[in-house]
């Protein structure tokens, strides 16, 4: 799968993103600046963490409304992969590509620590080589992953089986203390309808190597090379 | 401004400079200074821009070595690190400003750092920082810790550099006038090291970043003043950062280093335009013309002086080829970066400075440096306190009990709390975050290498004893790297004192060079780059004296990193000789209630014995885990180990000629606790080289078995350790 980094001016876990695709794809990814409006040949387009335009405004929603972002609801609507993960999550949400909203952690400070996702469904092409179930580990860095949404948008998602990722302990027990920016029914990650857009807090980007304290993050990025 | 007052010798005296300093001005220019003059000579003469009370002792510190590149006297320290790579690093303070607006003044404390390091042409990779509070009982020490937490993280985390280390101590001395040390280290390539000097004439000088605004005016000058009971009213002197324009500048930067376009850059820092063009005219032997016509400006109607004196954030000063001007101009528009030429290079060896068809300031720039105040302070050493007899020294308590107390305090306690609001894996090469070594081992991207960074300093041994507390400070950072495995390279330095016009105070500055120095030479660890903030006082009061010593050192294969974390069925080795050391320990302070004695030695040719030894080990693979032996001594640093690994020890009987409390809370001087899968081999190559090496335990269980019978689980250790800060914070 041919994969694109969205960059916004304030962005700044592109690196990371970079190193994890080509070192499970083979391919290093092509740099998409935000004034770009031709994405033709991507096939997965990520949208990675950082501050775009320092979230002076709410996080992500300057970046929304960059011309790249046209081309990116374009390259959805026929189909096309996107990933949002952190900033890239919340700029989703703002472009109205994922529903609901991230606020300011619960405790209202920065977490940077790692957590334990709980895998919701494996039958994606993002989950593809986790087992549905399966935990995994992944650092949070965010100020602003208190994911929120109305009761009618929370049950259509776990009706619907949009819920990719939530915040469990590392035995798989979905508890408030596994929690810790207190976001809605523990939900740490979502998909849109067609389950080929997918945004979450954590960043598996930064566990893809043994070297940095483990691999878990590894299956996500390996299932989207071979997809 | 609407009246201007005369610009006289009393003026001169408000802006801090003295009436010997105010006659050298009036020599030096033939005539009265006009007011933007009077504002640049004060603050390039100011003690945080001219450094006119500690020049005379920094010099005694050793600079170099066959792998440093630049040493003091560039914006920040350079070190070959091999693979043609370049560390590029430096610490500074930002104390005055962090007590002021402790948010504030701790954020742009970070992105000035950042930008000594960045404008050499090196990718920031890593931040560290060192702390200092007073009483947490006071509500004031919460706000400021709270501030100065938010405003590291704030800044940090949004220019996307992680910060992987740092230090923290309380204490009353601290209660009017904290610290926050920040220190950058960046990568670049040896062959493309920018520097500051101009050269050229008719080379264009460049305008970037943030526009200029009436922020920060004479933060320098307030930076080199004691406060009195007015401190909150120099609020408007601190600046206020905006991390976003930062990250944009880094990358603009780079982008642009990348180019030939550069001829020498500069950040704008204390004392802003001034210094930036007075620094980079003054080295290049040059002159310089500005027109502050063309100064990206935040407001309307702002003076010559105002601007000249600006402190405003995330601004940087270059001279540019001529025939590359377009270059870089394209590349600070596609960065939404204010660029404007504001002046030319000249050959006159003056600065001038012309504002709406005025000349405001014509300086000669050889004397403003060369005639710079330099001051030979006198000295009175302090009487050097006797060594505590630790027979004599009464436990009444217990191992497990002082145990729980220590591993509780605020001194002591996990600082998880803190580096939690502190993004440590941004850019994917934190191999060990906080916490989980020694040093912090940050991996240079696409090389096997790594880098090992430490920030220390025990500032109650330098108030005790400012020599032996100095020389510590450096043994100290040199341990910690060492105990990961790296090979110790180079040292930054932030000499934080009080007012250098004291006797006592300067006693305790000169003491401490000398301790530094002569640790620096013992260890081969030259002092590339540092700051001097003095006047940290309040109401007459001075801090303890805290000379910091930021550590750099570097591991050829990162995989070969040694952690702190403990393994069950691995045997405990303390390397180096315990002898019950108890003055100045904190089992004194915190169990004995006392803080006296003599702070305990550094054996310099002991403590590179024992190093190499240790570091020689790891290097072989025969080390599963390494933890120096510091605050709170052998049993503490067991406990740490034991709660990194989540596994109990057992550990053995001390020897019988030292008091129990003294043997496993005495803070003696190099050593290190080394796991290992079997210690007799330790041991033995240990006794071969002539180095103390006793087992004290093994690992495994759920607690700590201690040699009086006592345990402790690590359940029971993790809970005390781990409940000072969400406490007191409240969360």
């Amino acid at each position: 799968m041919k994969a694109g980094i969205v960059l916004f001016p304030g962005i700044n876990r592109e690196r990371d993103m970079a190193i994890a695709l080509e070192r499970t794809s083979g391919h290093a990814p092509r740099m998409v600046w935000h004034t770009e409006t031709d994405l033709a040949g991507l096939d997965l387009l990520v949208l990675p963490g950082g501050f775009s335009y320092g979230d002076y405004l709410r996080c992500g929603a300057m970046a929304a409304q960059s011309p790249v972002m046209r081309a990116v609801r374009d390259h959805a609507a026929r189909g096309g992969y996107v990933l949002g993960v952190c900033n890239g999550f919340q700029i989703l949400t703002e472009a109205g590509l994922l529903p609901g909203a991230l606020l300011r952690n619960a405790g209202l400070r920065f977490i940077s620590a790692d957590c334990h996702l709980r895998v919701e469904r494996a039958d994606t092409v993002f989950a593809a080589r986790y087992q549905r179930g399966a935990v995994f580990r992944a650092p949070m860095a965010h100020g602003d992953g208190n994911y929120f949404a109305d009761e009618e948008t929370l049950d259509r998602l776990e009706d619907e089986g949009l819920v990719a990722f939530r915040y469990a302990t590392p035995a798989g027990k979905v508890l408030p203390e596994a929690n810790r920016n207190g976001s809605a029914r523990n939900i740490a990650g979502i998909y849109a309808p067609n389950l080929r857009v997918l945004g979450l807090m954590p960043h598996p980007e930064d566990l893809v190597d043994p070297l940095m304290g483990g691999e878990d993050g590894k299956p996500l990025f390996e299932a989207l090379a071979a997809a | 401004m609407s009246v201007q007052p005369p610009v006289d010798a009393t003026l001169a005296r408000s802006f801090g400079l003295s009436a010997e300093e105010y006659a050298k001005v009036l020599d030096i220019l033939g005539r009265p200074p006009s007011l933007t003059e009077l504002g640049v000579f004060s603050v390039m003469w100011s003690e945080h821009c001219s450094y006119k009370s500690s020049r005379v002792f920094l010099k005694q510190l050793p600079t170099k070595a066959p792998w440093v590149i630049h040493g003091p006297g560039e914006n920040a320290g350079v070190v070959e690190i091999g693979h043609g790579l370049a560390a590029v690093f430096k610490v500074e303070s930002h104390n005055h400003p962090s007590f002021i607006e402790p948010y504030q003044g701790a954020a742009t404390g970070v992105g000035g750092i950042l930008r000594d390091v960045f404008t050499m042409g090196a990718r920031p990779i890593a931040n560290l920082n060192a702390l200092r509070f007073g009483n947490p009982a006071l509500p004031v020490t919460k706000r400021v810790v709270d501030g100065v937490v938010r405003g590291i993280g704030g800044y940090g985390n949004c220019v996307g550099v992680p910060t992987v280390g740092g230090e923290v101590n309380f204490h009353p001395a601290y209660n009017g006038n904290p610290l926050v040390n920040a220190m950058t280290v960046g990568i670049a390539a040896v062959d493309r090291i920018f520097l500051s000097a101009a050269a050229g004439v008719g080379n264009p000088v460049v305008y970037v970043g943030s526009k200029t605004g009436r922020d920060g005016i004479h933060g320098a000058t307030m930076a080199s003043a004691e406060f009195g009971k007015d401190a909150e009213e120099k609020r408007p002197t601190v600046q206020v950062g905006d991390p976003f324009t930062e990250k944009l500048l880094i990358e603009a930067c780079l982008e642009l280093m990348a180019t030939d376009a550069i001829v020498a850059i500069q950040d704008m820092g204390a004392a802003g335009l001034t210094s930036s063009s007075v620094e980079m005219a003054g080295k290049g032997g040059v002159g310089i013309d500005l027109d502050l016509d063309s100064v990206p400006q935040r407001e309307t109607g702002m003076s010559a002086y105002e601007m000249m004196l600006s402190e405003s954030q995330e601004r940087m000063l270059m001279v540019l080829r001529p025939d590359r001007e377009d270059v870089a101009r394209a590349i600070f528009e596609k960065w939404e970066l204010d660029f404007a030429v504001i002046g030319r290079i000249t050959d006159t060896g003056r600065i001038v400075v012309r504002h709406l068809g005025q000349v405001q300031a014509d300086i000669p720039l050889a004397p403003l440096a060369d005639q710079a105040p330099l001051y030979h302070r006198p000295t009175v050493d302090a009487p050097k306190p006797a060594v505590l007899n630790a027979a004599r020294v009464e436990d009444r308590v217990g191992l497990a009990s002082a145990l729980e107390t220590l591993l509780g305090c605020p001194d002591l306690c996990s600082r998880a709390w803190i580096w939690d609001q502190y993004d440590a894996t941004v850019g994917g090469q934190t191999v060990k975050r906080p916490g989980a070594a020694d040093a912090a081992i940050v991996k240079i991207e696409g090389q096997a290498m790594a880098l090992a960074l430490t920030i220390d300093c025990t500032p109650r041994y330098c108030a005790a004893d400012a020599e032996a507390g100095g020389r510590q400070a450096v043994a100290e950072a040199w341990r910690n790297l060492t105990a990961t495995g790296a090979r110790p390279l180079a040292v930054t330095d932030n000499m934080n004192f009080g007012n250098p016009e004291k006797p006592e105070v300067m006693g305790q500055f000169a003491a401490a060079i000398r301790g530094m120095a002569s640790a620096c030479e013992a260890l081969n660890f030259p002092v590339v780059s540092g700051n001097v903030s003095l006047y940290n006082e309040t109401e007459g009061r001075a801090i303890l004296p805290t000379p910091v010593i930021g550590g750099l050192g570097v591991i050829d294969d990162a995989a070969q990193a040694v952690g702190i974390a403990l393994r069950p069925w691995l045997d405990l080795v303390v390397i180096g000789a315990s002898r019950g050391w108890l003055g100045q320990s904190l089992w004194l302070r915190e169990i004995g209630g006392r803080e006296d004695g003599a702070p305990p030695p550094v054996d310099l040719p002991a403590e590179r014995a024992a190093g190499d030894f240790v570091r020689a080990q790891i290097a072989a693979g025969a080390v599963r885990a390494c933890h120096d032996v510091s605050d709170g001594g052998l049993l503490v640093a067991v406990a740490e180990m034991a709660m990194a690994g989540g596994t109990g020890v057992r550990l053995s009987t001390g020897p019988r000629d030292i008091p129990g409390h003294a043997y496993w809370f005495g803070e003696d001087q190099g050593r290190y606790v080394l796991a290992v899968a079997e210690s007799a081999a330790l041991i033995r190559a240990a006794e071969a080289a002539g180095i103390p090496a006793v087992r004290i335990g093994t690992s495994g269980g759920a607690g700590l078995t201690l040699p009086d019978g006592g345990t402790i689980s690590v359940a029971t250790l993790r809970a005390a350790h781990e409940r000072f800060f969400p406490e007191w914070m409240g969360s």
